[in-house]
């Protein structure tokens, strides 16, 4: 067995895994809190509680209705965005005209209201999710064992985070979306519906946070705190890569957990904290984030 | 094609619009002249359903306009071309262009406008808001030509131009009315827009004060001379 710096490879790699799974949540997380962002001036607090949703609906599905895994990954955000298509419209759509403050108060309150009911329902020690059958068990890299369910998050994220960036920027749509970001009462003025657009973007990136619940829920228990755990964390990589950048989002998502994961192995008792470090530090020196416009 | 009858505008508190009167026929390019502050970019955005609150009546080809949203006017057959030009800055020259969705036909096709518009293909992958002003312009007028609209609304496209970039915007617009676009224009250089124009009507304090013929511009130089305070 080599090490490496007086670390044992196994460990150094683990780490390094792990990292990466909770760079892929960041990155997903942070990509559809950083559109939401761009298209609705709202700081989503709820956006955890959509991530906790979106495991808890998938658990559902399998333990009420047995449908599996693989149906609950399509199924789950589309169930989660309806219900935040009906949220955009009934009470978020209020506050538009409102200062940046009211909507962080309302998700804030909103993700507080849905934990406290899943909470109720289902208590608070997590239920478990079972890797489906198709994805168990492990490879042996040679330096390391990979279970293949972690090689699975990882690259489904990745994927779904290369995805949502062509949409962004390659896209027709995306171009829409880009545009009504900077000026949507031009945008309205040419005959786009932004309203519906705005409502559906919301759908989006909340469907986007149940998708990485669904994909969370074999990995850590499905329990009502799983997104509020996540979701600070979440914020502060939205702030380094720079508020409204999908790119910014998806790097300094991945990026930032491979820096937790090695912070675990070379000096663990900063691991909580290594990240919000980073943020001090890029806010000192980029105000803006690392890929942010200046504004 | 156009009237307006009794336009009223408010931005919060303040007052703009006091009752706007003018009417456009299809096929005519018509002027809106006055003073900084009379009005005249506030009734092109209250024709738009861009300002907060108004009231009185916009009739186009016969439907009331006022109490629509801005995308269901334009959807009408009405497009704008913004004092400020609205180059998107996160979209290159090829997206700008297309972004407006296509409302109707009988709009210019893209080979079309890259020959009005040269500089736009030369530079269609640069960032919108790198074009110069005149080709931002430029920009700004081709991409509502090709959406269909008949009724283009053109907020003061020469304002700060080099005097070459101004007559090639003097061109383009002959040359969308021999195509049988309605232009309604917004300007401060009633020698440009003499140049362009069949009618121009006079704003003060957001009202309409006058209407001269195009014609009939010469033998009124000291009334307008009077009102533009030039």
């Amino acid at each position: 067995m080599f090490s490496i710096f007086g670390v044992p490879a196994p460990l150094l790699f683990g780490q390094l895994l792990l990292g990466l799974i909770n760079g892929g949540f960041y990155a997903m997380l942070s990509l559809g809190l950083a559109v939401i962002f761009g298209m609705l001036n709202i700081i989503n607090f709820a956006h955890g509680a959509m991530f906790m949703m979106g495991a808890f609906v998938a658990w559902m599905l399998l333990n009420y209705l047995g449908i599996n895994y693989w149906f609950a990954l399509p199924l789950a955000p589309l169930i989660v965005g309806v219900f935040g298509f009906v949220l955009e419209k009934t009470i978020i759509s209020r506050l538009y005209k409102l200062d940046h403050l009211y909507g962080l108060l309302l998700t804030f309150g909103l993700a507080l209201v849905l934990e406290g009911l899943f909470r109720n329902g289902y208590g608070s020690s997590g239920m478990p999710y079972q890797i489906p059958a198709l994805l168990g068990g492990a490879v042996n890299l040679g330096f390391m064992f990979l279970p293949i369910y972690r090689g699975w998050v990882i690259v489904v994220a990745l994927v779904v985070c290369i995805a949502t960036w062509m949409l962004i920027e390659k896209t027709k749509l995306g171009s829409l979306l880009r545009a009504a970001t900077e000026n949507p009462a031009l945008v309205q003025a040419f005959g786009v519906n932004v309203p519906r657009l705005v409502t559906l973007t919301f759908a989006g990136g909340v469907a986007l946070a149940a998708f990485a619940g669904v994909l969370a829920a074999p990995i850590y228990s499905v329990n009502p705190n799983m997104g509020s755990n996540f979701i600070n964390t979440v914020f502060a990589v939205v702030v380094i890569g720079g508020m409204g950048s999908i790119f910014g989002a998806i790097v300094s998502g991945f990026g930032l957990g491979v820096i937790e994961g090695l912070t675990k192995v070379f000096y663990p008792q900063a691991s909580d904290t290594v990240i919000f470090v980073v943020m001090v530090l890029v806010l000192l020196t980029r105000p803006a984030g690392l890929f942010g416009k200046a504004a | 094609m156009l009237e307006v009858r009794g336009l009223n505008a408010w931005y919060g508190e303040s007052h703009v619009l006091h009752g706007i009167d003018f009417s456009v026929r299809e096929g005519e390019v018509v002027t809106l002249l006055g003073r900084n502050g009379a009005g005249k970019t506030t009734t092109m955005k209250a024709i738009m359903g861009l300002v907060p609150r108004r009231a009185g009546s916009v009739r186009f080809r016969d439907e009331e306009l006022v109490g629509l949203r801005s995308d269901l006017i334009a959807r009408r057959g009405i497009a704008i071309c913004p004092e400020e030009r609205g180059i998107f800055a996160s979209l290159n020259v090829t997206e700008n262009l297309v972004l407006p969705p296509v409302i109707a036909p009988g709009g210019l096709d893209t080979d079309t406008i890259y020959t009005l518009f040269p500089n736009l293909q030369e530079r269609a992958s640069s960032q919108g808001t790198k074009l110069s002003g005149g080709e931002q312009q430029m920009l700004a007028i081709a991409r509502i030509l090709r959406t269909g609209a008949r009724l283009l609304l053109l907020d003061e496209p020469t304002e700060g131009l080099a005097p070459v970039i101004v007559q090639q915007i003097g061109r383009t617009i002959r040359e969308i009315k021999k195509r049988g676009f309605t232009v309604l224009l917004v300007e401060q250089n009633f020698r440009f827009a003499a140049t362009v124009a069949d009618r121009h009507y006079v704003v003060e304090h957001g009202r309409v004060i006058d209407m001269i013929e195009n014609d009939q511009l010469d033998a009124n130089m000291n009334k307008l001379h009077h009102y533009l305070g030039v």
